[in-house]
Parts: structure tokens; sequence; C-alpha cells
């Protein structure tokens, strides 16, 4: 185990460090001058010098990429074009952001796969089971972006249920101004006891959330079907219902036990995937997380800042999937041997 | 074909799919038949009939210059599903004989084609595809290799498998044994053990393909106006939006019925074919 799994922590730190190269490569190839959008539009020529060797893009590329890599380890991932300020510190202000959007959708497609899942799995070959199967793809084929825009249309601006965007009523902060402690707006609204605020937050988090839900409810309710309908076929679950347990049981206790590792993993791998798709939807809802900071980014050729989020990402990424890995590797010993 | 009837009997969903599927390469093919005004899906304008509603006359309502929206989603239907098989024949054209050589070779040109798939896989497809989406002039072609250089490397890792697991097998070492040249190991059966698993995720991926590029054009890093395309439409209709509803309503529903229909037909075809495949990505 300790031989696979430090394998398997190499083999990550390997492909980081390819992300950080390939990104910067095609960060590189970007038309238009870096230096010239930092320094502003009526620089002069020695402004504009200065403002490349402060970027250091008076160096060769890959002096560059050996100067980042040290600057990864020691927290300085350079200085935003568009902010000015450090890039590391940017991330840390919008990552929780967008972070909260997607666990706040990861529990509503857990609420909804699972069961929905079960229930598929219950009765295979059913209707519900038809209804359930094209509503998982239906879930996946769903072009977010439009999703979002249709439920903005009918939820906030014709039914008038719910709010168009933003994460609270700007008005709130008035009167019932947020303590910042964790940069989660509910959770911080809810430690700090402040009721109009905790429900405002909430009320702007439905939206994005159940569009942003999309995509991991359709694969959790799959996965679901799958796994229960694998398990309840196994001897040991046949046992339980040979011993007289009652149907209910043997699927929501005992097959779902066994269900439980394989749809923590796709969560796993659907968190990673989720937090890319809040690209698509952050600006439709004005919600200032990753997605907003890396699209204001692209569009101002913003070198360090789209390095500095891709490489976030990836890292999040491969951590997901190397905590799935490990996790398989320490319940099941057959996986370490391959 | 008897096999292929058999196929589409076995689920309802599979044939549902299919039917919608193929609607939609027949709508591509005609669409100059089918559209009442041809002309809307290019440049034209029509600055005193823009944003009318849904009527007998314009099904779909009109854009802000005055286009028949009816006509361009029509029109639509040539764009995105082209690029998406586009996307696919580069994808497996690249990942295909990377993917033979390491399963099959093993070695160093395995390890060495895995480390650049295991970092491609590092990102979540949109994200890297959105990065060279960006670094390249936004066009179609762009959009297309943007999506590409991010699709190979999962045929190159499918492949790769089997093309492993049938490089240890006994006929294929008897070949080897009889002095059979190694191209024709590859070609005859290596290849053809392969493609099962290929057709089923090719069909899968279809839909996916779709929403990336979608998802780019409504960015604004794909097509550019006055291309019919669906998510750049979605994108043209969103300034508009709260009083017009139809401008985004209608091409929105298109990416979402073909996505469904080559989700539908792909994951069935998953089921019939390789029934213990579960991906995401």
């Amino acid at each position: 185990m300790i031989f696979y799994g430090t394998r398997r922590v190499a083999l990550a730190l390997v492909v980081v460090a390819g992300v950080v190269v390939l990104t910067f490569v095609i960060a590189d190839v970007v038309p238009g001058d870096p230096a010239a959008s930092w320094a502003g539009p009526h620089a002069s020529a020695a402004q504009l010098a200065r403002a490349r060797q402060f970027l250091g893009l008076d160096q060769p590329l890959i002096v560059r990429i050996g100067k980042y890599f040290g600057g990864i380890v020691t927290g300085n991932w350079g200085t935003s074009i568009h902010t000015h300020r450090p890039v590391l510190s940017d991330i840390g202000v919008a990552a929780p952001t967008t972070l909260e959007l997607v666990i706040a959708a990861l529990i509503l497609a857990v609420l909804a796969g699972v069961p929905l899942g079960l229930i598929a799995a219950r009765w295979p070959g059913r209707w519900s089971d038809h209804v359930i199967r094209v509503g998982s793809v239906l879930g996946v084929s769903m072009p977010i972006f439009w999703l979002a825009l249709i439920l903005q249309l009918v939820f906030a601006q014709r039914l008038r249920l719910l709010p168009v965007a933003g994460q609270y009523d700007p008005n709130l902060v008035f009167t019932h101004p947020l303590v910042t402690r964790t940069q989660l707006p509910v959770i911080d609204a809810l430690i700090s006891g402040n009721w109009p605020m905790l429900t405002s937050t909430l009320e702007h988090l439905i939206l994005p959330a159940l569009v942003v839900a999309a995509y991991p409810a359709g694969v959790i309710a799959r996965m679901t079907r799958a796994q229960v309908l694998d398990t309840v076929g196994e001897a040991h679950v046949q046992m339980v219902r040979a011993l007289g347990f009652p149907e209910r049981s043997v699927f929501g206790s005992f097959a779902m036990k066994l269900a439980w590792n394989p749809v923590a993993a796709v969560l796993a791998l659907v968190f990673a995937y989720s937090l890319v798709n809040t690209f698509l939807v952050e600006s439709i809802f004005d919600w200032p997380g990753l997605g907003s900071y890396a699209a204001a980014a692209v569009s101002t050729l913003d070198t360090p800042a789209i390095v500095g989020v891709t490489l976030f990402i990836a890292v999040i990424y491969v951590a997901a999937n190397l905590v799935v890995d490990l996790v398989q590797a320490a319940l099941d010993p057959r996986i370490r041997l391959r | 074909m008897r096999r292929l009837l058999r196929l589409f009997g076995a689920s309802p969903l599979i044939t549902a799919g299919g039917a919608v599927a193929l609607l939609i390469v027949l709508v591509a093919l005609v669409a100059p038949l089918l559209a009442p005004f041809p002309g809307d899906a290019g440049s034209a304008t029509n600055p005193v009939a823009a944003l009318q509603a849904p009527s007998l006359h314009h099904l779909f309502g009109t854009d802000q210059v005055g286009r028949d929206v009816f006509s361009r989603v029509l029109y639509g239907a040539r764009v995105s599903p082209l690029i998406a098989l586009l996307v696919l024949v580069i994808a497996c054209v690249v990942g295909v004989p990377l993917g033979v050589v390491a399963g099959y070779f093993g070695g160093v040109a395995d390890e060495g084609i895995m480390r650049v798939t295991d970092i491609f896989l590092a990102f979540p497809s949109l994200l890297l595809s959105l990065a060279f989406a960006a670094v390249l002039p936004p066009s179609l072609t762009s959009l297309t290799i943007a999506i590409a250089i991010t699709w190979w490397p999962w045929y190159a890792r499918l492949i790769r498998g089997q093309a492993a697991s049938v490089a240890g097998r006994p006929y294929v070492e008897s070949c080897r044994a009889l002095g059979i040249p190694t191209w024709r190991i590859l070609l005859r059966h290596v290849l053809p053990n392969s493609v099962t698993p290929l057709i089923v995720q090719v069909s899968l991926d279809f839909g996916g393909v779709i929403l990336t590029a979608s998802a780019l054009s409504f960015l604004g890093l794909g097509a550019q106006d006055p291309t019919p395309d669906w998510g750049l439409m979605v994108a043209e209709g969103e300034n508009y939006f709260t009083t017009q509803w139809w401008l985004v309503t209608y091409p929105g529903l298109a990416i979402m019925l073909t996505a469904l229909a080559f989700n539908l037909l792909g994951d069935g075809l998953r089921d019939v074919l390789d029934p213990r495949r579960v991906i995401v990505r």
C-alpha cells in the first residue's frame, strides 16, 4: 500500500507539472501583449518596458516556467494583470464562492440522484425505470447555460419567486451587514445568526445550484442504479432476502451500503467537473466566483490569472482522482497490484 | 442487418434516440428545402421584421435583425453536429494509432504516451478546450481544433487497454511465431478487437462534444455571426431574453434535443454491446 500510494502521488505531481508547462505554453501563444494591458492604453515606451520587466516578459519562456515552479511552492503565483493583485489571493477570494455553489449543487444532486437510482433499481424494466433513465440522460444532455437562462426567466423574472442574480440582497448590507469569516456567505450568515441574510443567501443560491446540479444528478442516479442492481444479485444480499428482511431494507440498507463506495467515487469526479461547469453559469447569475474571474482573465489576456485558475482546478481534479484511487486501493487490495 | 434490427428492438429508448438522431441528420441534409427563409441563415437582414413573436409566418419568431429563427435553427443542424463529427474523427485518427502503439508494444512508448494523456486528462475537457479556444482566433476551425486536442487522449487510453489485453492472448502470440508482420497483426487482430468499445464511446461522446462546442460558441469563442450556430444564437438572444423569450428558447431546445438523442442512442448501444462501462468526464 505504501509503495502504491507513493507511486500514485509521484504520478500526480508529474501530471500537475505537465499541466503548468502546458498552460504556460498555451498562454504564451496568446496573440496580444500582456504588458500593454498591464500598463494601460496611454503608456509610454519606457513604461511599457518597465511593465515587461516587472512581469518578467523579457526573459525566455523556459526561464519563466522555471521561476513559476519556484513560485508555486512558495505561494507566489504571480500578479494578476487585470486586478493588479497576487493571483493566489484573488483565487482565495473567488474560490470559496464557487465552492459554495458546487457543494450546494452536489447536495441537491445526491438528494435527487440516490433515491431516483434506488427506485429505478428496485423495479428494473418498469415504467419508473424508463422515466428515471430518460431523466438522467436528460440531466447529462442539458446545455446548462441555456437551462440557467430559462430558469432565470421563468422563476425570477416571470413568476418572481426567486431573485434574478447575485449572492444576496444588496440592501441587506446596510441593515444586516455580513461578517465575513469563511468567505462562504451562507455559512457566515449562519454562524453569526444573521437570519435575514441567511434567507437571502439561500434564496439566491437555489437557481444556480439547481442548474449546476443537473449533470451530477444524472450521473449519480445512473451510477446508483447500476451499482445497486449489481449488488442485489450477489449471494450475501440474496442471503439477507432469504432471511426474510423486507425488500425495502434489502435495497435501502444492505444493497445501498455496498453501492456507496463507487457512488462516492463518482461524486469526487463530478465535483471537479461541476467546478468548470460553473464557468458557464456564474456570469449569467452574476456570481462572483472563479468562473467570473477566469472570464475576465481571458478577455484581458491575463496570463498569470489564466495559468493560476487552470492550475488550481487541475490540482483539485488530480487530487480528487488521487483520493478516490487511494481510498479504493485501501478498501480493495486487488487494485494495488494492477 | 438483422442484428442491427434486434439492437433497436431491444430498447424503446435506443429506437427513440436513433429516430431523433436520424431526423437531425435529415434536417441537416435538406435544410434548404425545409427552411421557409433560407437566406436568413446567412447575413440577410430585415430590420422591419425585427423581434417579432412566433406566428404562423415565423414559427419561432424573428431575431434582432429580422431573421427567421425557425430557418436558422434548421440550418443550425449543419453547424454543431458537423463540428462534433469532425472532432470525433480527428480524435480517433490521432488517438487510435497512439493507443495501439502504446498498448501493443508497451515499454517506453507506452509510458511516454500514457503520461502525456495523463496530463491532458488532468483537466476537465471543457476547461482545456476553453483555454485553447481562447488562444486561437475565434472561428469554427479553432473550435474544432480546440475540442479535438482535448478529446484524443480518451481514445488513446481506451484503445491502449484493448490493445494491451489482445497483445497478450495466445492467438496473437502464435501470429507472431508464424512470422506475420507486425502491421498486419495490428490491422487484422488488434484493431478489430478494439472497435466495439470505440463505437460505443464515440456515440456516447457525440452529445458531449455538441454540448462543449455550443458552450464555447455561447462564450463567443467559436462560431461568429451570421453563422446559424445554436450556442451563438442563445448568446445573441441573451440580451433580449427578458422580453423576447423565443430567441434563446428554441436554439437551446435544439441543442438539448440533439444531445439527448445521441446520448440515448449511445447509452442504448452501450447496454447492448458493452454493458459494464460508466464514464464521467
